[in-house]
């Protein structure tokens, strides 16, 4: 525990300056996902992408300069898909192009399917020090229906696995799937609670466009909880996380105080980031603009472009001040901190608009923390969405 | 190109119009009697070549009435001047037949060999025969398979009461009978009459006038005594305007200069007139150094009888809008617009049509003739408020309804209306002309097909009558009225409250009877129709203080996007920019924002 708690830099509200790294590939299509993820049937080669990390990361460094580096986030995909190899040498070119502290945070997510022990301890060895396990669910049935290549028994052997490697570690579990009660949600919730460490990410189901679910759905070959069903599960969540010590500190994640991912607050809190690899995003301060980055979703055609040109980025926008207030403020608002209102006045340059804001106080969606904060009440952040487009208007 | 002749002699002139009810095949005649005269060459022809608006061809309807010379040499040899107008058969367009009748000494009364009567076919011949016309009946499209001569003559001279022995069967399709027409046109239809004569002081009908985009704006003159020639000096008797005349010609139907116009000829003049609106359709033209002296009887001016506001989807549209109506009233003054502001809509503007397809016509032709995005709020008819101080209003807008207290009672307009139908239909028929308010003066039968008529309150006519007496008859009704009164009625505003705040735009005034139903229906389909907010939203219908009907729209319960993805904030920002746009073509009434088209959909609902 000691160990532990010491590799967590406390935090200081500041947003930081984060690195991502996209892998792209995955075992399997889950029927959900509309993550830029993509099947190979012939083994990735994993050393040419390797380079083209590396030659990517070269690219970006010009563009970000010299910074210092808060936390390393690996997604994907299935990064665990990588060989140790591959991860040590794109987090040892990571502190070869920027400063990497000691203790930094460094995330990686895995499937419960492809876990090894052998490669958990590379992936520590390389320098991972927090895990993302995508668990989902805790009934083998509803895995079968997310289409998910694991059953449970393997899922609670990955999340013995990365409790005994890792300093840190959290799972992910999607709930308000078709048919699923409140009570059933609380007792699948309190279960995942007694194995979690410090961080839990819970999401509802989102049927997204272009997905086979969308399909399904749209077909009625299942339904999701209505509005209110969704709601009280939504709720449900809030009351057992946070009697667990648990509690959101964002819309979909929960930490223990302290423990939350650094890397992700670095988002919410529109901080600096870079995206390296297929489909990844990112956002760099450039005086009075923000360079918005991204990168060739295709993973073989982003190698190309990399080894053509030196990075794969297809779109660089620069972002005005009213684009990064807007950002910010959809961004901010999901965190149970909010928004630091002077941050924000700054961008937009301008108030919120006070009939707006007093409407939205009154109605209890958003309060005041002190004077320069702004932030959703946990009935506001039901309908955060619509909140921040009455805000932003 | 000018001609001058001498003067045509009387009896060498027939002036006629062509009648029917709608689709029966007038404009199709006119094309064949065209034809056969040469009026135009072969590759000058197409189909209704006189429906030349383009909304006209498009719905294959006429709208406007249209004058053609011809000359026609005749089986005794001589040859004739043949003024024919070609009249719009429907309702709205009535008033266009009844200046084209009064311009004529007869009528060709087309019916549908396979259709028979229906309800324009009476209106039409009725009128015609008020104005002391000659009929020739023309029974056409018997080349159709379900053409049945014999049975429609034998109901012509049930249901109207005139001899069809020798009605002339035609196909105005493939040209059949066409020569016979012109025949019986010359045989049977009166030459024109001029008590005074060539030599009399000019006395001349304003027939019609109507923009000509090269020509400015032309008039349609019918001589009655006189001659009127180029650079005359003419007054109008009722409006006391002078015009020197510039231009004198004849529609052929092409244009063609002629010098003057004698006793019993119809032609064109134009005369640096400005607008449509400065002549009046019915006024005397005379000369004015020597004028006659006794004006025509003349006519009533067509009155707008159905008014809705037309507001821009985009406010800054408006002046686009004002100057397209203005340029749209050049051609047509039986259309009304006032300025208008509406709390729900912006600035629009409050019109007046003839007619339900009127205003679709109108509000149609400015949108795509001048590229507007347009809503109509709810039509309405004219009520007349009698106040409490004696004094007379009269109220063209349920906005405008003065305070209940002032008011003695309201009258509304009734009108006469004429249903003729299948028999398997009646029952269903009766039942909506009932629950109209309707009340049957008559009901009679010839065959299978019943001729109803009823006295209805226009109020329940402009709201959905004619679509729902289409669906009930699976089109096979036929719909003819005119006005004829105004009686008091319980007539009561409703309001529509949306989270406590009157939409302006969808107050209508309902008989007490029906406010009920109406308000109930209005509150769900704006229930259906207002997307759920961050709070729960009441939405009433009220009479006076009285809350009559009563929804809610339930309050947003989850709206949040639960996925994180990483870092892409550019796909949520783009979300957020969408929903941006979205507010922009909403309407807000206080806190409450209604999608435009939403807001479009409760104006355009049907009664149930
Ligand atoms: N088969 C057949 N069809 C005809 C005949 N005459 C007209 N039609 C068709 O009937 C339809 C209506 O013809 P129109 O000449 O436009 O009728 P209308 O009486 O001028 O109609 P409105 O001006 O709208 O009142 C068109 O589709 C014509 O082609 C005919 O003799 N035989
Ligand atoms: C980027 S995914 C990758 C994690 C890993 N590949 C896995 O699936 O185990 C991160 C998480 O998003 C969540 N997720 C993905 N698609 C979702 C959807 N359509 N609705 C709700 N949650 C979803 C899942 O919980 C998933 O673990
Ligand atoms: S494993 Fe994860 S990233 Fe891959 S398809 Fe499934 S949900 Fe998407
Ligand atoms: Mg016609």
């Amino acid at each position: 525990m000691s160990e532990r708690s010491s590799l967590i830099l406390p935090d200081t509200g500041e947003p930081g300056f984060g690195l991502y790294v996209h892998w792209p590939f995955c075992a399997a299509k889950c029927p959900y996902c509309d993550f830029n993820s993509h099947v190979r049937h012939q083994p990735v080669d994993q050393a040419r992408f390797t380079a083209a990390f590396l030659r990517e990361m070269e690219h970006m460094r010009t563009l970000s300069g010299p910074r210092t580096v808060t936390s390393i986030f690996m997604g994907g995909g299935t990064p665990s898909l990588m060989a140790p190899e591959t991860v040590g040498a794109i987090l040892d070119g990571i502190a070869r192009h920027w400063h990497v502290p000691d203790g930094i945070e460094i995330t990686m997510e895995a499937n419960p399917s492809s876990v090894e022990a052998d490669r958990f301890r590379g992936y520590r060895a390389a320098g991972v020090n927090r895990l993302s396990l995508g668990v989902q669910a805790l009934n083998d049935a509803d895995l079968k229906f997310l289409g998910r290549l694991h059953d449970v028994d393997q899922a609670l052997g990955a999340i013995r696995l990365a409790r005994e490697i890792f300093p840190r570690m959290s799972f992910d579990l999607i709930y308000a799937r078709p048919g699923q009660t409140v009570d059933a949600w609380e007792a699948e919730l309190k279960q995942a609670i007694s194995y979690a460490v410090d961080h839990l990410s819970l999401y509802q189901l989102t049927i997204e466009e272009g997905t086979p679910f969308f399909g399904l759905h749209k077909a009625r070959k299942f339904t999701l909880p209505d509005g209110e069903e969704s709601a009280l599960l939504y709720e449900a969540t809030q009351e057992i996380t946070e009697a667990h010590g648990l509690p959101a500190y964002e819309v979909s994640n929960h930490a223990r105080p302290g423990a939350e991912s650094r890397h992700n607050l670095t988002y919410w809190r529109y901080g600096d980031y870079v995206g390296i690899g297929p489909g990844a995003h990112g956002r760099l301060t450039l005086g009075r603009e923000k360079l918005a980055t991204a990168t060739e979703r295709h993973p073989e055609t982003w190698l190309g472009l990399v080894e053509s040109q030196g990075h794969g980025m297809t779109d660089e926008e620069r972002l005005g001040y009213e684009e990064q207030a807007d950002e910010l403020l959809l961004m901010g608002l999901r965190l149970k901190e909010g928004i630091d209102l002077v941050r924000w006045q700054q961008l937009s340059g301008r108030e919120p608009d006070p009939d707006r804001e007093a409407f939205l106080i009154s109605h209890g969606f958003i309060e005041r923390l002190g004077n320069s904060r702004l932030r959703c009440t946990p009935s506001g952040m039901l309908i955060l969405d619509s909140v921040v487009a009455d805000l932003a208007c | 190109m000018s001609t001058n002749s001498t003067r045509t002699p009387l009896d060498h002139i027939r002036n006629f119009s062509i009648v029917a009810h709608i689709d029966h095949g007038k404009s199709t005649l006119a094309d064949r009697l065209i034809q056969t005269c040469g009026g135009l060459a072969e590759r000058e022809m197409s189909e209704q070549v006189l429906d030349n608006m383009e909304i006209e061809k498009e719905r294959g309807i006429t709208i406007k009435a249209q004058t053609v010379r011809l000359h026609y040499q005749a089986k005794n040899g001589e040859t004739y001047i043949l003024n024919l107008i070609d009249t719009p058969g429907h309702v709205d367009f009535a008033y266009e037949v009844s200046r084209s009748l009064s311009a004529c000494e007869g009528s060709l009364l087309v019916v549908d060999a396979s259709q028979g009567v229906e309800a324009q076919t009476l209106a039409n011949v009725y009128q015609a025969i008020d104005n002391n016309h000659e009929l020739v009946t023309v029974l056409n499209k018997v080349d159709l398979p379900a053409a049945e001569p014999e049975r429609i003559k034998e109901q012509i001279e049930e249901v109207i009461g005139i001899d069809a022995s020798e009605a002339v069967l035609i196909s105005a399709k493939t040209g059949l009978g066409i020569p016979d027409v012109l025949e019986a046109i010359v045989e049977k239809l009166p030459p024109p009459k001029s008590p005074g004569g060539e030599n009399a002081p000019l006395k001349a009908l304003l027939v019609d006038s109507w923009y000509d985009t090269y020509l400015g704006v032309m008039v349609l003159v019918r001589i009655i005594d006189g001659v009127l020639t180029k650079g005359q000096q003419i007054r109008m008797m009722g409006t006391g305007a002078r015009y020197g005349v510039e231009r004198i010609g004849v529609l052929t139907p092409k244009m063609v200069n002629v010098d003057s116009l004698g006793p019993g000829e119809i032609g064109f003049i134009t005369a640096s007139i400005k607008e449509v609106a400065d002549t009046r359709v019915g006024d005397t033209i005379t000369d004015d150094r020597r004028p006659t002296a006794e004006a025509l009887p003349g006519f009533k001016p067509a009155q707008p009888v159905v008014f809705c506001g037309l507001f821009p989807v985009d406010a800054a549209d408006f002046e686009d809008l004002r100057a397209a109506m203005g340029k749209l009233r050049l051609n047509d003054a039986s259309f009304s617009f006032e300025m208008e502001s509406s709390a729900a809509l912006g600035f629009g503007f409050r019109c007046g049509f003839l007619g339900l397809l009127h205003l679709e016509i109108i509000q149609e032709r400015l949108e795509r003739e001048f590229n507007l995005d347009l809503v109509a709020t709810a039509p309405s008819v004219v009520y007349e408020i009698a106040m409490t101080d004696g004094t007379e209003r009269e109220l063209h807008n349920p906005v405008d309804m003065p305070d209940v207290v002032k008011i003695d009672h309201i009258r509304e307009p009734w009108i006469k209306a004429t249903i003729m139908t299948p028999d398997e239909y009646l029952g269903g028929i009766l039942k909506l002309c009932q629950d109209r308010r309707g009340i049957q003066t008559e009901l009679t039968y010839v065959g299978s097909r019943a001729m109803l008529t009823y006295e209805l309150p226009l109020n329940e006519v402009v709201f959905d009558f004619y679509d729902r007496l289409k669906s009930i008859s699976k089109g096979y009704a036929s719909f003819d009225y005119h006005l004829t009164d105004y009686r008091e009625g319980d007539l009561v505003k409703m309001s529509i409250l949306v989270n406590g705040d009157p939409v302006d735009a969808l107050s209508m005034l309902v008989h007490r009877s029906a406010a009920d139903r109406r308000g109930r229906a209005m509150c769900e389909k704006l229930k259906e129709l207002i997307p759920p907010h961050m709070f729960q939203i009441p939405i009433q219908a009220a009479i006076g203080g009285k809350i009559i009907a009563r929804e809610t729209v339930r309050a947003l319960r989850k709206d949040v996007t639960a996925k994180c993805y990483g870092g892409d904030a550019t796909r949520k920002r783009k979300l957020l920019d969408k929903q941006k746009e979205g507010k922009k073509r909403m309407r807000q009434f206080g806190k409450v924002e209604i999608p435009q088209e939403a807001f479009i959909a409760a104006l355009k609902m049907n009664d149930e």
